[in-house]
């Protein structure tokens, strides 16, 4: 983290006063942060924060009843999530959302598509234009999955992969897609010690070879702490905090939210 | 024609010059291949030539001068095999390196070979190298292949391989025929390479090989085994240990053929099946899994595939090494064993990637025979070799049509062989190597002056000429009335049936041989299981009056096996007993890597051993054992010693060749 080859610039993405509910399920109240472009930024939060709905507003799968987003300086306030693919936001999920029947490679080779300038005629001729798009197509992947390491499993179906190798195949999908956002939900969810620090390594290399932009989800304190730049804290659908790793970690509001906090502590708390 | 080749032998005499010599005559001929970015690339041998130009010239320019060494570490790559040449033009010694080895075991072979210089694969490998010279100054320099990670690394005696060769490139314009002045330098008595020995012993050693030990070797190899240009060979065992360094670049400079890489040491066994290799190198153990994969597989297949290949499967069997061997065979085995290659051993083999395979080796221990029979029986001429590094691999070898399984086969061309006194395993070969480097005491113990070398190794040459390794020479024992006796050979002969997991045969200092047996839970559960036998623990299973039955057929059919051979029928195994426990690294009965402690175990159990050669039908016996949870506990057991039937020993077999 002390080099890398790109400065954190201005804000890539800007969320001003984001509310989103339920019916009567307040999931998002007046929630405010900016993603600057090539920064690694986490959103932690306990059990029910509100973080995956952050994330699902950010790529447009929900749809806030109030507030704006501000992507690459343009201000919307319905997105579809296809339109959200097409501006260069990509992302993987809590539960990964692999074709599990298909080949690793062709699991990749689908965050492409958006990519693809030939019909469907044309590819299901696989001739002139089309063949040469498909190997372009197909070179780009294969950079990917070298950058990802998972050459051995090029043509296993995910199915049949371990748990932590389908959390990368689908990274390698997300990254497929060439972001210039990235939105990781959970990515180390589930993992081995071994496997969470390979993903680890992974998310540091996409920011610094690809200059990506990431905004991650995660629970495992050390890792948000060790890899990100800044770091967004929501409880119960707000904000509680916003800063770097060692500003959020002292943070008198964020130890409350984490470690909970008994009546007459934060009474004595108050009147010292 | 010969007088040419004579010629060309005295000329072409380093790899340098084999190395131009193949540039000239097989130019556009593919020399090395790796797979990249899922993608087969190819060099040609004046393709690869002119990589190893600007290598060399780089180095030279780095400050690389003869006499120097050069550690190169990674997996097997084109970049890291022209590095040995490049070395090599320039009159320094490559020493590669396990690159699995940690940092503190690289530490001492850099050190002892005193590096200068390093070639490596990748950042990981550049962070060992980077922790060794903080305590070694003398490294000088690291390059390194792939610069994945590398970015901000900014130390100045870090280098890309793609600078070197540009530096090189500049190096090789302004001094005009320095290139080929320094190729003709080297001359066939200059050390070639120092390859340490893995070193179960002790710190490792590193044996000097000569030009001459290697292109020798190789020549002969070549000779016997008809190698052309045309094969083709997978390089995936670490390119420090000698096998890898005699096929997949001695044998390739000599004979020109092509050697590829695979992708990463995880997609071996699917490169294997893209490329289908004409001459393949495994040790037992690959064979092994391969055929398991096969086993398992074909049990979750359909029905009439699973027939199928049965069917076909006895068939070959019966005539498959026959047919591969040139031996009679009828003609309807002939048509059947044809369909059958049809069928299924053709589409099997394919799978594998083993249907262009000429040649196969197997060699380091030893193989089952049902898995060697195996390969072989499918149409894969599968002969196992044995050698050492201090030979430059080959001291026997299987030659094609002369194939039997519990032999090595005839001393190598070119290659001499005495059994000596105590019956070790002595050779003497223009493949021997020069020294130990550094280390003279070591050299003198294992090399006489006349250039024989002691292999440690007990064994003896039967009246077919063929060599037979029993046991390494200091376990060998005796028995009161002379015999030889090979524990491990009797114990590796039991351990081929696949309900015996463990042996430990006793013999040493006795009237007759005897043994101790752990019974595979796993093998012999599921026999229970179809049988219908209910059993509660290891200790009932093998107390079971049937198991024993079935274990005691095993014992006696490796009777009738040493009875055949007249060296060793006076070691048939008279008595056995089945231990009431697993043998057990967590108990000290193991090593962790599971080989037996014999000395502990006889201690263990010296009741159960005055009961084996005591007459006694039962023994009485309580051990202290540890669970899986670490308690400690008891077990107490009365075991039946059982009396294994013995067989006359033949007359030595005369065979007519």
């Amino acid at each position: 983290m002390t080099q890398r080859a790109r400065q954190i610039g201005d804000a890539l993405l800007k969320v001003e006063g984001v509310h989103l509910s339920f019916g009567g399920v307040k999931a998002l109240s007046d929630v405010s942060f900016e993603i600057r472009e090539h920064e690694i930024l986490a959103i932690i939060g306990p059990n029910g924060a509100g973080k995956s709905s952050m994330l699902n507003v950010i790529n447009g799968f929900y749809h806030p009843q109030e507030g704006t987003i501000t992507y690459k300086g343009e201000t919307r306030k319905r997105m579809k999530p296809h339109a959200a693919a097409k501006t260069g936001i990509a992302r993987t999920f809590q539960n990964i959302a692999l074709f599990r029947g298909m080949s690793t490679l062709d699991n990749i080779m689908t965050g492409r598509l958006l990519k693809m300038r030939r019909n469907f005629l044309w590819q299901a001729l696989y001739w002139g234009p089309a063949k040469n798009e498909e190997m372009a197509h197909r070179a780009s992947v294969e950079r990917i999955i070298d950058f990802l390491e998972i050459q051995s499993i090029r043509r296993t179906p995910v199915g049949r992969l371990p748990y932590g190798l389908q959390k990368r195949v689908e990274l390698g999908r997300a990254l497929a897609a060439e972001p210039d956002l990235l939105l990781l939900d959970e990515p180390m969810a589930g993992m081995n010690v071994e496997e969470k620090e390979d993903m680890c390594r992974f998310v540091l290399d996409v920011n610094d070879e690809f200059g990506t932009t990431i905004a991650l989800i995660e629970h495992d304190m050390s890792v948000v702490m060790d890899i990100s730049d800044r770091v967004v804290v929501l409880d119960y659908g707000r904000k509680i905090a916003d800063g770097t790793p060692d500003q959020v970690r002292a943070d008198r509001v964020v130890i409350d939210a984490y470690l909970g906090v008994s009546h007459d502590q934060s009474e004595t708390a108050e009147q010292a | 024609m010969s007088e040419t080749q004579a010629a060309d032998a005295a000329a072409l005499d380093t790899f340098p010059k084999l190395l131009a010599n193949n540039a000239r005559r097989r130019p556009e001929r593919p020399a090395a291949r790796e797979k990249d970015l899922g993608i087969w690339q190819t060099w040609t041998w004046s393709q690869v030539a002119e990589e190893v130009r600007a290598l060399a010239c780089g180095l030279a320019a780095l400050g690389l001068k003869r006499g120097d060494k050069i550690a190169i570490v990674g997996d097997n790559r084109p970049r890291l095999y022209w590095t040995m040449t490049a070395a090599q033009v320039l009159g320094a010694v490559p020493v590669p390196l396990y690159q699995d080895s940690v940092a503190e075991e690289m530490a001492f072979v850099v050190d002892h070979a005193e590096v200068r210089f390093a070639m490596v694969e990748d950042q990981e490998q550049v962070d060992k190298l980077l922790a060794i010279k903080a305590d070694n100054p003398r490294i000088e320099q690291i390059v390194y292949d792939d610069d994945r990670g590398l970015r901000h690394y900014d130390q100045d005696f870090l280098h890309s391989f793609e600078d070197i060769q540009a530096k090189g490139r500049a190096y090789d314009r302004a001094n005009a025929g320095f290139y080929e002045a320094e190729v003709a330098r080297g001359k066939g008595e200059d050390i070639a390479i120092i390859l340490y020995t893995s070193g179960t012993t002790g710190q490792p050693k590193g044996v000097v090989l000569s030009f001459a030990n290697l292109v020798q070797t190789a020549r002969n190899t070549i000779e016997f085994d008809g190698l052309t240009e045309d094969e083709d060979v997978l390089a995936y065992l670490p390119m420090a240990w000698v096998g890898d360094h005699l096929f997949s670049y001695g044998q390739s400079y000599v004979a020109g053929f092509c050697v590829s890489c695979p992708e990463s040491s995880d997609t071996v066994l699917s490169d294997l099946r893209e490329l289908g290799p004409t001459y393949f190198f495994a040790v037992p153990r690959i064979f092994e899994s391969v055929l398991t994969t096969v086993m398992i597989r074909m049990e979750d297949a359909g029905w009439i595939k699973r027939r199928m290949f049965h069917y076909f499967m006895a068939v070959a069997k019966r005539c498959g090494i026959r047919i591969l061997d040139g031996r009679p065979v009828s003609i309807g085995d002939r048509l059947l064993y044809g369909l059958g290659r049809l069928l299924i051993y053709g589409p099997l083999l394919n799978t594998l990637g083993f249907s262009r395979i000429r040649v196969a080796y197997t060699a380091g221990e030893a193989i089952g025979p049902d898995i060697f029979d195996f390969y072989r029986s499918l149409g894969v001429n599968l002969k196992q070799l044995y050698g050492s590094t201090e030979a430059s691999v080959s001291i026997t070898a299987q030659p094609d049509g002369e194939v039997l399984p519990d032999t090595v086969g005839r001393p190598s061309p070119g290659v001499e062989i005495k059994i000596t006194e105590a019956g070790e395993v002595m050779f003497r070969s223009p493949g021997v190597f020069q020294e130990y480097y550094r280390n003279p005491e070591e050299t003198a113990n294992i090399k006489t002056e006349d250039g024989w070398v002691h292999t440690g190794d007990a064994g003896f040459i039967g009246d077919n000429g063929h060599l037979k390794i029993i046991d390494r020479a200091k376990d060998v024992g005796k028995l009161n009335d002379g015999t030889l006796f090979a524990p491990k050979y009797i114990e590796n002969k039991l351990k081929f049936f696949p309900e015996i997991k463990e042996a430990v045969a006793f013999g040493h200092g006795r009237d007759f041989c005897a043994v101790f047996l752990n019974i595979d839970l796993e093998a012999v559960g599921n026999w229970a299981e179809r049988h219908h036998i209910a059993y509660a623990s290891y200790q009932e299973l093998a107390g079971h009056p049937q198991v024993q039955q079935i274990i005691k057929g095993q014992v006696e059919k490796v009777n009738r096996d040493l009875a055949g051979d007249p060296n060793l029928a006076g070691s048939q195994i008279r008595r056995f007993l089945i231990l009431h426990k697993e043998l057990d690294p967590d108990d000290g009965e193991l090593t962790r890597t599971r080989k037996v402690r014999r000395g502990f175990v006889s201690e263990k159990y010296q009741t159960l051993i005055e009961a084996l050669y005591s007459g006694a039908e039962r023994a009485h016996v309580e051990t202290e054992m540890t669970f899986k949870d670490g308690r400690k506990g008891s077990i107490t057991a009365d075991l039946e010693i059982v009396a294994a039937e013995t067989f006359p020993g033949a007359e030595p077999l005369r065979r007519a060749s």
